[in-house]
């Protein structure tokens, strides 16, 4: 089991004091400490961990964070910022010491403001919600994680999220203009606004994708884009891993950069084939999802550019959707891919290492040797214009030796993969699952200069416990 | 006094003086915007400029390594070779100061963007992994050369931008891009502040991907040919030939009602954004101070027009949202500025002026206080011995 740290004695002693100093700052509904309903914050996306917390608190405002973080800095209280609890790394993972400040209700979106390209938004606005609020103005907030109808913003922040688009509009952190944070002190900070650049450190830059190791995010301005005129998509199958990857570098080597790449591998075809019958060619060994924006004419000009390149590499078949229906269902098999997999397997963890992309062939080679030492089947999925891979290691959660396999399996291909000269994780986070792994990437010197940097913020080290760093090194 | 510079021949020696060093250093590149922000307190000069050389490049990638001391000019060079860009377009505005050449590690330090920034993002955007020597000598690498990268605290983002004063950089790895086919600049003539915004809004906010929205003022624009004296609003597009020529006929449809839309191509257009992108529209005064003010969009023009009446000239970039400002160099005229700039919010960089200046006023924001502290906290954890240019951006400070 998942090692924590000790939970703090004096804490749990005070308990029932602690919940009571809580419930002062509160309206009655928004502290729970009942085990019961505790129950439903044991876990996040990483449900193979869990642990129930002291208690949650459900505050409504940057007001009501600010004390309770005054409250439990005071106390000597850990405490555990939440979103959605849509976490893949157990980036949410309470400890038994610790309260979880859950973010959800608010959910306010607090200003548009077309004229500068910028929405203001509280944390617990959904990924999906910022994107409708300003859709009908035929605007869009671009990264798109594949938990958007759920994923909420600040946890976007705080893990700093990618999605499948981000090859041309980045991640969070490029589409950010400014942030509310609460200090471990219960300070209420602004960092940024609706101008562009920061003067000074980068502060706004530092706290995106620090996995609530340094402050609480309860307010975010996001840069909100015109929409693209359309956009469609088309899918070309090849005989080998190789001919894909090759077909990758080639478009990109040609100057053509599409709004998403997307590579499956055979078993991923397969199992997203069976749940979703998107027409997706059973034969091949790899096939990829290529999608471009514009007008229609633009659109026709760029994939009749892609399928040339493509045809070059010797494919099996190439498909252009001939309308946006067509569009929508070669992404559908993609869209449900992970829970097309959890239809052919009982569990899976989804790693998210990334790769040099001239390593694909190789890399997927090596994770294949590893599937069968390992006796457990492997589906890769990933963004191969950037190399952030998503092999989904299938396992049965009931058979505690298959989960102990699965997860040796995972970190295997995470070392392989900063072997390969990238890196553990390129958009889920380290949360607690890839913790112990930081040493494979950093060295000693390098993750202390990181801690040091999150001791600058957080001196008693209360904020998220147990995460992104390995334990005995804290 | 022009105290000598030391320039250690690679990243070994340049550790080795920082972990000897007892007293504060000035750490540089080519030296080429010592001119900016404050005048550092120190006796000594370190300099990066013996570290140069590509390390990496793969375009089919789309990325690329060098060392900090790198001329930027050889980078862009390289780049150029495989039809690549620097996504951010980084300014040289070494002509405001005493000329010279900057290097990358200059650029990244100083999180310098040009005015594709309002559609791509900063400098710092597409930073990917950085090596530097902390303040203790210890060589640390934070990112990589991967495009997606979430892996620990992002020291890449606090070190760009952190001008010198955290670590010395020695090898940045930048995301780049395939420099577009063709560009087209839609120009407006004698539009006034407002009317130009209202014209850059409509451009950004449509579909087109404009990558440029600039207005320049009458007496910013008389350089640029056909203008009879007007001022200038600018829009570029970048793309595919046959989108420019599409993007074009639609956007032009799409300003008509703020006047006759004419169309600068290729050549002539990259010559008009190189001026913008390098401030020189600008045309300073030789003992005139420079500004750059960053704001929302819809608050330049009210920058403009807050500082005309101290004889503060200027245009604007990124849609309306970064004032580039020239003025008279006194205390008086930099309280405007910051007035202007606070009144929205916003943020501003003395750019250039006289020494005692400098010295004397704050070249750009302070942190809210919870932050101050944070940050003198941060910065000891980098460089313990406050060895890194001491005062550069604030007085007693980093």
């Amino acid at each position: 089991m998942l090692a924590q740290l000790e939970p703090k004695a004096d804490v749990l002693a005070r308990r029932d004091a602690i919940v009571a100093g809580l419930a002062a700052l509160l309206p009655a509904d928004a502290v729970i400490s009942d085990p019961l309903r505790l129950r439903p914050y044991e876990t996040d996306g990483l449900s193979a961990y869990r642990q129930v917390p002291l208690a949650v608190v459900l505050p409504a405002s940057t007001g009501e964070v600010a004390a309770v973080m005054a409250f439990c800095h005071a106390n000597g209280v850990r405490v555990i910022p939440r979103g959605a609890g849509t976490s893949l790394s157990g980036g949410a993972l309470p400890a038994a010491d610790a309260v979880v400040i859950g973010l959800m209700r608010m959910n306010r979106i607090i200003d548009i403001d077309f004229d500068n390209r910028c929405a203001v938004v509280e944390a617990g606005v959904t990924n999906i919600g910022i994107t409708k609020a300003v859709a009908e103005d035929g605007f869009f907030y671009a990264p798109d994680p594949s938990s958007q109808l759920a994923c909420m913003i600040g946890g976007n922040v705080n893990m700093n999220s990618g999605g499948a688009h981000c090859l041309k509009y980045g991640v969070t952190a490029n589409n950010l203009l400014g942030l509310t944070v609460v200090t471990v002190e219960g300070e209420v900070v602004r960092i940024g606004g609706a101008h562009l650049d920061a003067a000074g450190y980068d502060w706004l830059g530092l706290l995106t994708g620090s996995e609530g190791q340094l402050g609480i995010v309860t307010e975010v301005t996001v840069r909100i884009l015109r929409s693209p005129e359309g956009a469609r998509a088309m899918l070309a199958a090849f005989p080998s891993l190789e001919s894909a990857g090759a077909a990758v570098d080639a478009i990109i080597g040609a100057g053509v950069i599409p709004v998403a790449l997307e590579f499956m591998d055979r078993p991923c075809i397969h199992a997203c084939e069976a749940f979703a019958h998107a027409g997706y060619p059973l034969d091949a060994e790899a096939m990829l999802i290529i999608e471009v924006e514009g007008s229609i004419a633009e659109q026709d000009a760029l994939l009749a550019r892609i399928r040339d390149i493509c045809a070059g590499f010797g494919p099996i078949s190439l498909k252009v959707a001939e309308s946006a229906e067509q569009s929508l269902a070669i992404w559908k098999g993609r869209k449900g891919a992970f829970g097309a997999v959890g239809r052919i397997s009982p569990d899976y963890l989804c790693m998210d290492g990334t790769i040099p992309t001239s390593r694909l062939p190789d890399t997927l080679r090596r994770i294949g040797e590893m599937s069968e030492a390992y006796g457990l089947k492997v589906a890769n999925v990933f963004h191969a214009g950037d190399g952030n891979l998503h092999p989904l290691i299938m396992f049965d959660a009931n058979d505690p030796e298959s989960f102990h396999k699965a997860e040796a399996f995972g970190a295997d291909i995470l070392k392989l993969c900063v072997e390969m000269g990238g890196c553990l994780t390129g958009e889920h986070g380290v949360g607690v699952e890839k913790r112990d792994l930081m040493t494979v990437q950093f060295l000693p010197h390098e993750l202390a200069q990181q801690r040091r940097i999150k001791s600058a913020f957080d001196p008693d080290w209360l904020l998220n416990p147990s995460k992104v760093f390995p334990l005995e090194t804290v | 006094m022009t105290p000598a510079i030391e320039a250690p021949p690679d990243e070994a020696a340049l550790a080795d003086l920082i972990r000897a060093a007892e007293d504060p250093l000035a750490i540089e590149g080519n030296g080429t915007k010592r001119g900016m922000l404050r005048p550092v307190q120190a006796a000594r000069t370190v300099s990066v400029r013996a570290l140069t050389g590509i390390t990496l490049y793969a375009p089919q990638e789309l990325v690329i390594s060098a060392r900090a001391g790198t001329p930027l000019p050889e980078i862009e060079a390289a780049l150029a070779e495989r039809g690549q860009h620097m996504i951010a377009e980084p300014p040289d505005l070494t002509w405001l100061w005493q000329g010279g050449t900057q290097t990358l590690g200059g650029v990244v330090a100083a999180n310098l963007s040009g005015p594709r920034r309002i559609a791509w993002g900063a400098t710092r955007d597409h930073l990917l992994g950085v090596r530097a020597v902390n303040g203790v000598g210890e060589v640390i690498r934070s990112g990589g050369r991967v495009l997606k990268n979430v892996t620990g605290l992002d020291l890449c983002k606090l070190i760009a931008g952190s001008q010198g004063t955290l670590a010395v950089m020695t090898e940045a790895t930048l995301k780049v891009l395939p420099a577009p086919e063709a560009t087209a600049t839609l120009a407006i003539a004698g539009l006034d502040a407002d009317r130009a915004r209202e014209a850059m809004s409509v451009g950004l906010g449509s579909p087109y991907g404009i990558s440029g929205a600039a207005f320049l003022p009458v007496e910013a624009a008389s350089w640029l040919p056909d203008l009879a004296g007007r001022s200038a609003t600018l829009l570029r597009l970048e793309d595919f030939a046959a989108s420019v020529s599409y993007r074009t006929g639609r956007l032009r449809e799409e300003l008509a009602r703020f006047g006759e839309v004419e169309v600068i191509a290729d050549e002539a257009s990259r010559a008009i954004w190189r001026s913008v992108r390098d401030a020189q529209p600008l045309a300073p005064e030789t003992d005139h101070a420079v500004w750059r003010v960053s704001v929302r969009p819809t608050s330049g023009p009210g920058v403009l027009a807050a500082l005309a009446p101290r004889g503060v000239r200027g245009f604007l970039d990124w849609g309306g949202g970064l004032a580039w400002l020239a003025g008279p160099a006194d205390e008086a005229t930099h309280a405007a500025v910051v007035a202007a700039a606070m009144a929205d919010g916003g943020t501003w960089m003395l750019m250039r002026g006289p020494h005692a200046l400098r010295a004397s006023v704050a070249v750009i924001p302070p942190d809210p206080a919870p932050l101050a502290r944070i940050g003198a906290r941060v910065k000891a954890a980098f460089d313990p011995k406050g060895l890194f240019s001491p005062g550069r951006m604030r007085a007693g400070a980093g």
